[in-house]
Protein backbone atom coordinates (compact mmCIF):
# COMPACT_ATOMS: atom_id res chain seq x y z
CA UNK A 1 0.00 0.00 0.00
CA UNK A 2 1.12 3.59 -0.44
CA UNK A 3 0.64 3.83 3.33
CA UNK A 4 3.69 1.72 4.16
CA UNK A 5 5.72 4.08 2.01
CA UNK A 6 4.43 7.05 3.94
CA UNK A 7 5.70 5.38 7.10
CA UNK A 8 9.25 5.91 5.82
CA UNK A 9 10.88 8.79 7.70
CA UNK A 10 10.27 12.17 6.03
CA UNK A 11 14.00 12.88 6.18
CA UNK A 12 14.32 10.30 3.42
CA UNK A 13 12.82 12.79 0.93
CA UNK A 14 16.01 14.52 -0.13
CA UNK A 15 16.47 17.04 -2.92
CA UNK A 16 19.65 19.03 -2.56
CA UNK A 17 21.91 21.28 -4.62
CA UNK A 18 24.80 18.90 -3.95
CA UNK A 19 22.68 16.15 -5.49
CA UNK A 20 21.99 18.30 -8.54
CA UNK A 21 25.72 18.89 -8.97
CA UNK A 22 26.35 15.15 -8.74
CA UNK A 23 23.65 14.54 -11.36
CA UNK A 24 25.26 17.06 -13.70
CA UNK A 25 28.65 15.36 -13.26
CA UNK A 26 27.15 11.94 -13.97
CA UNK A 27 25.30 13.10 -17.07
CA UNK A 28 28.35 14.92 -18.48
CA UNK A 29 29.63 11.65 -19.93
CA UNK A 30 26.51 11.42 -22.07
CA UNK A 31 26.66 14.99 -23.39
CA UNK A 32 28.62 14.40 -26.63
CA UNK A 33 26.18 11.68 -27.65
CA UNK A 34 23.16 13.83 -26.76
CA UNK A 35 24.52 16.81 -28.74
CA UNK A 36 25.06 14.76 -31.87
CA UNK A 37 21.67 13.07 -31.52
CA UNK A 38 19.96 16.45 -31.16
CA UNK A 39 21.90 17.88 -34.10
CA UNK A 40 20.77 14.90 -36.18
CA UNK A 41 17.16 15.59 -35.17
CA UNK A 42 17.52 19.27 -36.12
CA UNK A 43 18.89 18.28 -39.52
CA UNK A 44 16.04 15.80 -40.10
CA UNK A 45 13.49 18.44 -39.06
CA UNK A 46 14.79 21.01 -41.53
CA UNK A 47 14.87 18.37 -44.29
CA UNK A 48 11.20 17.60 -43.54
CA UNK A 49 10.18 21.25 -43.81
CA UNK A 50 9.52 22.10 -40.17
CA UNK A 51 10.20 25.70 -39.21
CA UNK A 52 13.09 26.31 -36.81
CA UNK A 53 10.53 27.30 -34.16
CA UNK A 54 8.61 24.04 -34.63
CA UNK A 55 11.78 21.97 -34.37
CA UNK A 56 12.92 23.70 -31.18
CA UNK A 57 9.40 23.54 -29.73
CA UNK A 58 9.31 19.79 -30.33
CA UNK A 59 12.70 19.30 -28.65
CA UNK A 60 11.55 21.41 -25.70
CA UNK A 61 8.11 19.87 -25.18
CA UNK A 62 8.56 16.27 -26.30
CA UNK A 63 12.22 15.83 -25.26
CA UNK A 64 12.45 12.19 -26.34
CA UNK A 65 14.94 11.62 -29.13
CA UNK A 66 13.87 8.37 -30.72
CA UNK A 67 10.21 9.39 -30.88
CA UNK A 68 11.16 12.76 -32.39
CA UNK A 69 13.14 11.03 -35.15
CA UNK A 70 10.26 8.60 -35.75
CA UNK A 71 7.91 11.62 -35.97
CA UNK A 72 10.10 13.05 -38.74
CA UNK A 73 9.43 9.88 -40.75
CA UNK A 74 5.69 10.51 -40.33
CA UNK A 75 5.73 14.32 -40.64
CA UNK A 76 3.44 15.83 -43.27
CA UNK A 77 2.65 19.25 -44.72
CA UNK A 78 -1.09 19.03 -43.90
CA UNK A 79 -2.54 17.66 -40.67
CA UNK A 80 -5.92 16.04 -40.10
CA UNK A 81 -7.16 15.15 -36.60
CA UNK A 82 -6.72 11.50 -37.50
CA UNK A 83 -3.08 12.02 -38.47
CA UNK A 84 -2.43 13.93 -35.23
CA UNK A 85 -4.01 11.15 -33.16
CA UNK A 86 -2.00 8.56 -35.11
CA UNK A 87 1.23 10.43 -34.39
CA UNK A 88 0.34 10.56 -30.69
CA UNK A 89 -0.23 6.80 -30.63
CA UNK A 90 3.07 6.06 -32.40
CA UNK A 91 4.85 8.41 -29.97
CA UNK A 92 3.30 6.61 -27.01
CA UNK A 93 4.39 3.19 -28.29
CA UNK A 94 7.95 4.39 -28.94
CA UNK A 95 8.11 5.90 -25.44
CA UNK A 96 6.23 3.11 -23.65
CA UNK A 97 9.50 1.96 -22.09
CA UNK A 98 9.30 5.06 -19.89
CA UNK A 99 6.26 3.54 -18.16
CA UNK A 100 8.39 0.65 -16.92
CA UNK A 101 11.43 2.82 -16.24
CA UNK A 102 9.30 5.08 -14.05
CA UNK A 103 7.70 2.09 -12.31
CA UNK A 104 11.12 0.64 -11.46
CA UNK A 105 12.12 3.84 -9.61
CA UNK A 106 8.70 4.48 -8.02
CA UNK A 107 9.70 3.27 -4.52
CA UNK A 108 12.26 6.09 -4.52
CA UNK A 109 9.92 8.75 -5.96
CA UNK A 110 7.04 7.79 -3.62
CA UNK A 111 8.75 9.59 -0.71
CA UNK A 112 8.45 12.91 -2.50
CA UNK A 113 5.37 15.14 -2.89
CA UNK A 114 3.25 14.49 -5.96
CA UNK A 115 3.87 17.92 -7.44
CA UNK A 116 7.63 17.46 -7.23
CA UNK A 117 7.33 14.11 -9.01
CA UNK A 118 4.98 15.56 -11.64
CA UNK A 119 7.56 18.28 -12.34
CA UNK A 120 10.78 16.28 -12.43
CA UNK A 121 9.21 13.47 -14.45
CA UNK A 122 8.78 15.91 -17.36
CA UNK A 123 12.59 15.73 -17.63
CA UNK A 124 12.75 11.94 -17.27
CA UNK A 125 14.67 10.23 -20.11
CA UNK A 126 16.68 7.09 -20.82
CA UNK A 127 19.80 8.88 -19.57
CA UNK A 128 18.05 9.91 -16.35
CA UNK A 129 16.80 6.42 -15.82
CA UNK A 130 20.27 4.92 -16.27
CA UNK A 131 21.86 7.47 -13.94
CA UNK A 132 19.03 7.19 -11.39
CA UNK A 133 19.03 3.38 -11.41
CA UNK A 134 22.76 3.22 -10.82
CA UNK A 135 22.67 5.92 -8.13
CA UNK A 136 19.69 4.35 -6.34
CA UNK A 137 21.37 0.94 -6.56
CA UNK A 138 24.40 2.39 -4.77
CA UNK A 139 22.08 3.46 -1.96
CA UNK A 140 21.66 7.09 -3.05
CA UNK A 141 18.29 8.74 -2.33
CA UNK A 142 18.81 12.41 -3.31
CA UNK A 143 16.29 13.31 -6.00
CA UNK A 144 18.51 16.28 -6.91
CA UNK A 145 20.65 13.86 -8.95
CA UNK A 146 17.77 13.27 -11.36
CA UNK A 147 16.68 16.90 -11.37
CA UNK A 148 20.18 18.21 -12.11
CA UNK A 149 20.87 15.66 -14.81
CA UNK A 150 17.43 16.15 -16.39
CA UNK A 151 17.59 19.97 -16.49
CA UNK A 152 21.07 20.16 -17.98
CA UNK A 153 20.32 17.46 -20.53
CA UNK A 154 17.12 19.27 -21.51
CA UNK A 155 18.93 22.58 -22.03
CA UNK A 156 21.61 20.94 -24.16
CA UNK A 157 19.04 18.93 -26.09
CA UNK A 158 16.97 22.02 -26.96
CA UNK A 159 20.01 24.19 -27.76
CA UNK A 160 21.71 21.61 -29.99
CA UNK A 161 18.58 21.33 -32.15
CA UNK A 162 19.35 24.81 -33.55
CA UNK A 163 22.78 24.20 -35.16
CA UNK A 164 21.49 20.88 -36.49
CA UNK A 165 18.56 22.66 -38.12
CA UNK A 166 20.71 25.46 -39.57
CA UNK A 167 23.53 23.24 -40.83
CA UNK A 168 21.14 20.56 -42.06
CA UNK A 169 22.72 18.56 -44.85
CA UNK A 170 26.19 19.75 -43.82
CA UNK A 171 26.02 17.36 -40.89
CA UNK A 172 27.73 14.14 -41.83
CA UNK A 173 25.96 10.81 -41.47
CA UNK A 174 26.05 10.24 -37.70
CA UNK A 175 25.99 6.48 -38.24
CA UNK A 176 29.54 6.63 -39.54
CA UNK A 177 30.85 7.50 -36.08
CA UNK A 178 28.61 5.08 -34.25
CA UNK A 179 26.46 7.87 -32.77
CA UNK A 180 23.34 5.72 -33.21
CA UNK A 181 24.96 3.38 -30.69
CA UNK A 182 25.49 5.85 -27.83
CA UNK A 183 22.33 4.92 -25.93
CA UNK A 184 22.59 1.16 -26.68
CA UNK A 185 26.20 1.21 -25.40
CA UNK A 186 25.12 2.89 -22.16
CA UNK A 187 22.27 0.45 -21.77
CA UNK A 188 24.61 -2.51 -22.33
CA UNK A 189 27.26 -1.17 -19.93
CA UNK A 190 24.56 -0.91 -17.21
CA UNK A 191 24.46 -4.72 -17.09
CA UNK A 192 27.72 -4.68 -15.11
CA UNK A 193 26.61 -2.56 -12.11
CA UNK A 194 23.22 -4.31 -12.16
CA UNK A 195 24.81 -7.78 -12.01
CA UNK A 196 23.82 -9.68 -8.85
CA UNK A 197 24.98 -13.18 -9.79
CA UNK A 198 23.67 -15.83 -12.14
CA UNK A 199 20.41 -16.34 -10.22
CA UNK A 200 19.43 -12.73 -10.73
CA UNK A 201 20.24 -12.95 -14.45
CA UNK A 202 17.64 -15.63 -15.22
CA UNK A 203 14.79 -13.08 -15.55
CA UNK A 204 17.02 -11.02 -17.87
CA UNK A 205 17.54 -14.01 -20.15
CA UNK A 206 13.79 -14.52 -20.28
CA UNK A 207 13.33 -10.79 -21.00
CA UNK A 208 15.89 -11.03 -23.82
CA UNK A 209 14.32 -14.08 -25.46
CA UNK A 210 10.79 -12.66 -25.28
CA UNK A 211 12.05 -9.32 -26.67
CA UNK A 212 13.82 -11.03 -29.59
CA UNK A 213 10.71 -13.04 -30.45
CA UNK A 214 8.46 -9.98 -30.12
CA UNK A 215 10.77 -7.93 -32.35
CA UNK A 216 10.41 -10.62 -35.02
CA UNK A 217 6.61 -10.69 -34.77
CA UNK A 218 5.68 -7.03 -34.16
CA UNK A 219 6.94 -3.88 -35.89
CA UNK A 220 8.05 -0.91 -33.87
CA UNK A 221 9.28 -0.81 -30.30
CA UNK A 222 6.77 -3.06 -28.51
CA UNK A 223 9.58 -5.57 -27.89
CA UNK A 224 11.03 -3.44 -25.07
CA UNK A 225 7.89 -3.34 -22.96
CA UNK A 226 6.81 -6.94 -23.66
CA UNK A 227 10.31 -8.33 -22.97
CA UNK A 228 10.93 -6.23 -19.87
CA UNK A 229 7.54 -7.07 -18.35
CA UNK A 230 8.18 -10.78 -18.93
CA UNK A 231 11.51 -10.42 -17.12
CA UNK A 232 9.88 -8.64 -14.17
CA UNK A 233 7.15 -11.28 -13.88
CA UNK A 234 9.79 -14.02 -14.10
CA UNK A 235 11.78 -12.26 -11.37
CA UNK A 236 8.72 -11.99 -9.14
CA UNK A 237 8.04 -15.73 -9.33
CA UNK A 238 11.46 -17.31 -9.96
CA UNK A 239 13.58 -15.48 -7.41
CA UNK A 240 11.50 -16.81 -4.50
CA UNK A 241 13.84 -17.17 -1.56
CA UNK A 242 14.27 -20.94 -1.28
CA UNK B 1 -20.34 17.69 -34.12
CA UNK B 2 -17.36 17.84 -36.46
CA UNK B 3 -14.33 19.79 -35.28
CA UNK B 4 -12.90 22.40 -37.61
CA UNK B 5 -9.85 20.99 -39.45
CA UNK B 6 -6.51 21.76 -37.74
CA UNK B 7 -5.38 23.84 -40.72
CA UNK B 8 -2.34 26.02 -40.06
CA UNK B 9 -2.36 24.97 -36.39
CA UNK B 10 -1.66 21.38 -37.49
CA UNK B 11 2.08 21.24 -36.78
CA UNK B 12 1.64 22.79 -33.33
CA UNK B 13 -1.22 20.48 -32.43
CA UNK B 14 0.87 17.51 -33.60
CA UNK B 15 3.76 18.61 -31.37
CA UNK B 16 1.47 19.13 -28.38
CA UNK B 17 -0.13 15.70 -28.98
CA UNK B 18 3.33 14.12 -29.00
CA UNK B 19 4.28 15.99 -25.84
CA UNK B 20 1.12 14.84 -24.02
CA UNK B 21 1.62 11.22 -25.11
CA UNK B 22 5.24 11.31 -23.92
CA UNK B 23 4.43 12.95 -20.58
CA UNK B 24 1.73 10.33 -19.96
CA UNK B 25 4.37 7.62 -20.53
CA UNK B 26 6.71 9.41 -18.12
CA UNK B 27 4.23 9.64 -15.25
CA UNK B 28 1.98 6.62 -15.70
CA UNK B 29 4.43 3.98 -14.45
CA UNK B 30 5.05 5.97 -11.28
CA UNK B 31 1.33 6.70 -10.76
CA UNK B 32 0.25 3.09 -11.39
CA UNK B 33 2.90 1.65 -9.05
CA UNK B 34 1.42 3.88 -6.32
CA UNK B 35 -1.64 1.60 -6.35
CA UNK B 36 0.33 -1.66 -6.25
CA UNK B 37 1.05 -2.96 -2.76
CA UNK B 38 4.81 -3.50 -2.37
CA UNK B 39 4.65 -7.16 -1.37
CA UNK B 40 7.89 -9.20 -1.33
CA UNK B 41 6.86 -10.64 -4.70
CA UNK B 42 6.32 -7.20 -6.24
CA UNK B 43 9.68 -6.12 -4.82
CA UNK B 44 11.38 -9.07 -6.53
CA UNK B 45 9.64 -8.18 -9.78
CA UNK B 46 10.80 -4.56 -9.46
CA UNK B 47 14.33 -5.74 -8.65
CA UNK B 48 14.41 -7.77 -11.88
CA UNK B 49 12.93 -4.88 -13.92
CA UNK B 50 15.97 -2.64 -14.63
CA UNK B 51 18.12 -5.49 -15.99
CA UNK B 52 15.14 -6.78 -17.95
CA UNK B 53 14.58 -3.36 -19.53
CA UNK B 54 18.26 -3.16 -20.47
CA UNK B 55 18.40 -6.64 -22.02
CA UNK B 56 15.02 -6.31 -23.76
CA UNK B 57 16.14 -2.99 -25.28
CA UNK B 58 19.60 -4.03 -26.38
CA UNK B 59 19.27 -7.59 -27.73
CA UNK B 60 16.75 -6.83 -30.52
CA UNK B 61 18.72 -3.68 -31.39
CA UNK B 62 21.84 -5.79 -31.92
CA UNK B 63 19.83 -7.99 -34.23
CA UNK B 64 18.61 -4.93 -36.17
CA UNK B 65 21.87 -2.96 -36.20
CA UNK B 66 24.14 -5.84 -37.15
CA UNK B 67 27.43 -7.50 -36.30
CA UNK B 68 29.47 -4.31 -35.81
CA UNK B 69 26.96 -3.04 -33.26
CA UNK B 70 26.88 -6.37 -31.42
CA UNK B 71 30.67 -6.50 -31.08
CA UNK B 72 30.76 -2.85 -29.99
CA UNK B 73 28.27 -3.55 -27.19
CA UNK B 74 30.21 -6.64 -26.05
CA UNK B 75 33.42 -4.63 -26.01
CA UNK B 76 31.69 -1.92 -23.96
CA UNK B 77 30.42 -4.49 -21.43
CA UNK B 78 33.89 -6.02 -21.14
CA UNK B 79 35.45 -2.58 -20.63
CA UNK B 80 32.84 -1.76 -17.96
CA UNK B 81 33.49 -5.05 -16.17
CA UNK B 82 37.22 -4.32 -16.04
CA UNK B 83 37.35 -0.59 -15.36
CA UNK B 84 33.81 0.42 -14.21
CA UNK B 85 33.94 3.64 -16.20
CA UNK B 86 30.97 4.62 -18.38
CA UNK B 87 33.07 7.07 -20.34
CA UNK B 88 35.68 4.44 -21.16
CA UNK B 89 32.98 1.91 -22.07
CA UNK B 90 31.44 4.47 -24.42
CA UNK B 91 34.78 5.27 -26.07
CA UNK B 92 35.64 1.59 -26.49
CA UNK B 93 32.21 0.82 -27.96
CA UNK B 94 32.29 3.77 -30.36
CA UNK B 95 35.84 2.95 -31.45
CA UNK B 96 34.90 -0.65 -32.23
CA UNK B 97 31.80 0.27 -34.21
CA UNK B 98 33.51 3.07 -36.20
CA UNK B 99 36.47 0.84 -37.10
CA UNK B 100 34.22 -2.02 -38.15
CA UNK B 101 31.90 0.22 -40.16
CA UNK B 102 34.89 1.91 -41.82
CA UNK B 103 36.14 -1.57 -42.70
CA UNK B 104 32.80 -2.23 -44.38
CA UNK B 105 30.97 -4.42 -41.86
Amino acid sequence: MPSDLKSEPQAAAQLTLAGMRLGIRRVAVLMPGIVVFSVAFGAAASAKGLSLFEAVLMSALVYAGVSQLVAMELWRPEWSWGAIAGLAVVTATVNARMVLQGASLQPWFARHPRLVNAAHLFFFTDANWLIGTRYHGEGGRDLGVLVGAGLVLWLVWVAATVPGYLLGALVADPRQYGIDLVMPIFFAAMIVPLWRGKRGALPWIIAGIVALVTARLVDGYAFIIVGALSGAVAGAFLNDPA
Amino acid sequence: MTLPEPGSWGPYLAIVAMALATYLCRISGVVLMGFVPLTPRVRRGLAALPGSIVVATVLPLIERLGLAAGLALLAAIASMAIRRSELLALLVGMAVVSLMRAAGF
